[in-house]
């Protein structure tokens, strides 16, 4: 295990880390204008990369052993049906979460 | 009325700013304090104090990587292999400050904060939201930026000083974050009218799932996604 005060120092070196990560694009795209390819970026990597976390919410579901995901599988169903139809983003994301509280509670 | 006095009053009250980030924040709001609990609860649970908790909330401030820090503190790994191993975990985000160039040029001031609290979630709202007319986007968008850090900081703290005296089961409460991220991406599809990157993302998801394993998909699904983009959308244009 490591100590506190090496907790606290890696702890310093993972902010430093990952703040790093978060700025390097700006930095690189201060003083000149980014190039088309960044646009391409950003027009068309935010909804694959959104998508991208939907599916990695479901990452540690057993598809393979009951329940098998069908809960999930059932409020997310829920989520875009309600937000399909009512367009309503606080209505879709707490329908379907207290759905899916309810379901893990009773089964 | 003269421009100066408008720009002042605009400078001083947020009240009309925080009317319209609260809300947008509320998911976040859920899910954080939700995936903070179990944070602050596994940190204390490792042998750390209570008050390490808030402080990497503070200094780190990233989900994934936390939970990570604890497993490599309770694994005693040196330092330089904590290190590279948090940088691989956060790479990600090197995609997700390039997505945003443009849009934190007009920030001002809110800049540096911005890139640091730069989270999946905190991403998520910011590229799917518009800064209503009349509004500072610097504040606009700091707001909700501080708002979830603040839920993350909460989160933690309650589950370092008390998670196991909680009564009440929030079992299922961090599907608020799912929730969210596939409502932004139903909107996101609304407003580009255009499913191909979502279906990119979501194939290459699935199998860097398969074939990387939970614990790496994201960096291969990201990785994927842009050389599958680049290859389909880069010679369109």
């Amino acid at each position: 295990m490591t100590s506190l005060s090496g907790a606290f120092l890696a702890t310093a070196v993972f902010g430093l880390v990952i703040f790093m990560t978060r700025c390097f694009p700006f930095l690189l795209f201060s003083r000149r204008d980014p190039p088309a390819f960044i646009r391409f970026i950003e027009e068309y990597i935010p909804p694959a990369v959104i998508a991208i976390l939907v599916v990695y919410c479901f990452k540690d579901i057993k598809w393979t052993t009951w329940p098998s995901g069908i809960r999930e599988i059932l409020s997310l169903a829920l989520v875009t049906g309600l937000h399909l139809w009512k367009k309503n983003a606080m209505l879709s994301i707490f329908g379907g979460t207290a759905f899916y509280m309810l379901v893990l509670y009773l089964f | 009325m003269n421009l100066n006095a408008l720009h002042h009053r605009e400078g001083l009250s947020w009240t009309p700013v925080l009317r319209q980030t609260f809300p947008i924040t509320l998911p976040v709001l859920f899910g954080y304090v939700a995936i903070g609990i179990p944070f602050g609860l596994m940190l204390v649970k490792a042998g750390y104090p209570w008050w390490l908790s808030p402080i990497m909330s503070v200094v780190m401030y990233a989900g994934a990587g936390q939970y990570i820090a604890i497993g490599l503190f309770a694994a005693g790994a040196p330092l330089p292999a904590m290190a590279v191993t948090m940088l691989m975990v956060n790479i990600r985000h090197i995609v997700y400050g390039l997505s945003l160039i443009q849009q934190f040029k007009t920030v001002g001031k809110w800049k540096p904060y911005l890139v640091f609290s730069l989270t999946d979630e905190t991403y998520a709202l910011l590229t799917g939201v518009k800064v209503p007319e009349g509004l500072n986007p610097g504040r606009f968008y700091g707001s909700i930026a501080l708002m979830d850090q603040l839920y993350w900081i909460v989160g933690s703290v309650i589950g370092a000083l008390a998670g196991t005296l909680i009564p009440f089961s929030f079992k299922g409460v961090d599907f608020a974050l799912t929730a969210l991220f596939t409502v932004l991406l139903i909107d996101q599809l609304r407003r580009t009218r255009d499913a191909v990157p979502t279906v990119i993302g979501a194939a290459c998801a699935v199998v860097a799932l398969v074939l990387a394993g939970p614990g790496r998909m994201l960096i291969a699904a990201l990785a994927g996604a842009i050389a599958l983009l680049a290859l389909i959308r880069g010679t369109k244009r």
